[in-house]
């Protein structure tokens, strides 16, 4: 499993919001992100982990992969990380 | 004021190198868009592009030239020489002095860029080629036109990202119109197929993965191409007293900023272009009987453009044929425009409206008459092309037959 601080430490700093600000409930849509600044989270998740995320602007919920919420985003994060890289999981 | 008329088209593009064979593609619905051959695969995401095809440079340019020019240049040149011959203009016999050559491209000579900071970067090169610079100028296209024909009149390159090509269209229109030029060669050009750049696009994530779709209901993002576009303007009395043939006229030209975002679209902006162009050449809303739409098959900007429609024609917007030919070009970036002026121009030639290709279902928030899939009969007697760049800078220009 991943740290579950590294997502709230990327997302917090996407939003320039504290950390403890986050919970897993917060949704993007309410840290006033536009979809280029979920575009540059996705990066920093994806340099984080070594992961590759299919992420598109246009679907939300591209190949099961739901970044709606910081919840979400760390279900989707262990998901990916245990798909592409088995022996980190 | 001048009336201002188009006497020369050339086009090379992923719907063919002439004039005739993209109308005949137009006419088909049939795309350009497949697997990338210029680019290797491996460590790609996104393995499709719209690129140009049965181009050998050294059949058409000398090793000296090719050294000295870009794939966007080479394509540029290429599209000059058939503008202007068709023309039958000879700018060398005093007539260059009084021709403006205004040329729109996005980025530049992209490839060069990449090969030379590979070299460097990667393999650890000690020196970049002492051409880097002259071929990687994002003016370079625009130099290499003037010298080709002998253009000594006024000079520039605009870049607005994909809509460069319609404000170099537009100024070169307003320049020959005011009786500042008696010609302008003017278009856009683009070719950016190399590694570096198709990693930069990917990572915006705005690139389709399977084909471009605009308008369209599971719509994934544009395609990117490559191509050129030039034309070959003078005002209406010259062209008519040398007997010319006229290929279309060009009767307004709207420009808008957004002030707002880099990347997204405003509805405002678009249609604030779309009215000014309107404006510009006097036409009412039903005059319009085509619009060839920016569409580049995002999920923003097709419902954006779709709203700045409506915004402007109004009860009108619902009877107008808009299509999107990206779906079969692709998305030139700076050359967009001016392959879009070139098809829309064909297509009123052909006495046909050109499809959007690649449409699988409507989409609510996309609900205008987009000419699904298969190419519609009809005269088009007045058309507007539309472009919105990143950054939110609008230009549109309004043709007539």
């Amino acid at each position: 499993m991943i740290d579950e601080r590294d997502i709230f430490e990327i997302v917090a700093k996407q939003a320039k919001v504290e950390p403890s600000a986050l919970t897993g409930d917060v949704l993007l849509s309410d840290l006033d992100l536009q979809s280029i600044d979920v575009v540059e989270l996705v990066f920093a998740i994806e340099e984080k982990f070594d992961i590759q995320v299919p992420y598109s602007p246009s679907d939300q919920d591209t190949a099961g992969i739901s970044f709606k919420s910081v919840g979400e985003i760390i279900t989707a994060v262990n998901k990916l990380v245990a798909e592409q890289h088995p022996a980190k999981a | 004021m001048n009336r201002v008329v188009i006497t020369g088209m050339g086009i090379v593009s992923p719907l063919g190198n002439s004039a005739d064979a993209m109308r005949e593609s137009l006419a088909k619905g049939e795309s350009g868009i497949g697997p990338i051959q210029s680019v290797p695969h491996d460590g790609l995401i996104i393995k499709i592009g719209a690129e140009v095809k049965n181009y050998d440079p050294a059949a058409h340019f000398s090793d000296k030239q090719l050294g000295l020019m870009d794939r966007c240049a080479q394509l540029a040149v290429m599209a000059s020489r058939q503008a202007v011959a068709q023309s039958g203009l000879n700018f060398r016999d005093g007539l260059g002095a009084k021709t403006a050559t205004i040329i729109g491209a996005g980025v530049g000579g992209m490839q060069t860029l990449d090969e030379s900071f590979h070299r460097i970067y990667a393999e650890g090169a000690r020196r970049a080629h002492p051409l880097t610079v002259p071929k990687l100028m994002i003016s370079a296209p625009m130099s290499h036109i003037t010298m080709e024909h002998g253009l000594t009149g006024p000079s520039f390159t605009v870049a607005s990202a994909c809509a460069s090509s319609n404000h170099a269209i537009g100024v070169a229109y307003q320049m020959v119109r005011s009786g500042m030029v008696e010609a302008a060669v003017t278009g856009g050009t683009e070719a950016v197929f190399c590694f570096g750049s198709f990693k930069a696009w990917e990572a915006l994530r705005v690139m389709a993965p399977d084909t471009c779709r605009p308008f369209s209901k599971g719509r994934a993002g544009m395609v990117l191409a490559e191509g050129a576009g030039i034309f070959v303007l003078e005002n209406l009395e010259r062209a008519q007293a040398r007997g010319a043939e006229i290929l279309g006229e060009i009767i307004g030209f709207g420009m808008s900023s957004d002030a707002a975002d880099i990347v997204l679209p405003s509805v405002t902006g678009a249609a604030a272009a779309i009215q000014a162009c309107l404006d510009d050449a006097g036409l009412n809303p039903e005059d319009v009987d085509y619009i060839n739409a920016h569409g580049t098959g995002t999920y923003a900007n097709d419902a954006t453009e779709t709203k700045a429609i409506h915004t402007v024609f109004d009860e009108a917007a619902k009877k107008i044929p808009v299509s999107s030919t990206k779906s079969m070009h692709g998305h030139a970036l700076g050359g967009a425009g001016a392959l879009e002026l070139a098809a829309t121009l064909v297509a009123m030639q052909g006495g046909f409206i050109p499809p959007t290709a690649n449409y699988l279902e409507a989409d609510p928030a996309c609900d205008l008459d987009y000419v699904p899939n298969t190419a519609r009969e009809g005269t088009i007697k007045v058309a507007i092309s539309n472009s919105f760049a990143f950054g939110g800078h609008n230009a549109v220009l309004a043709i007539r037959r």
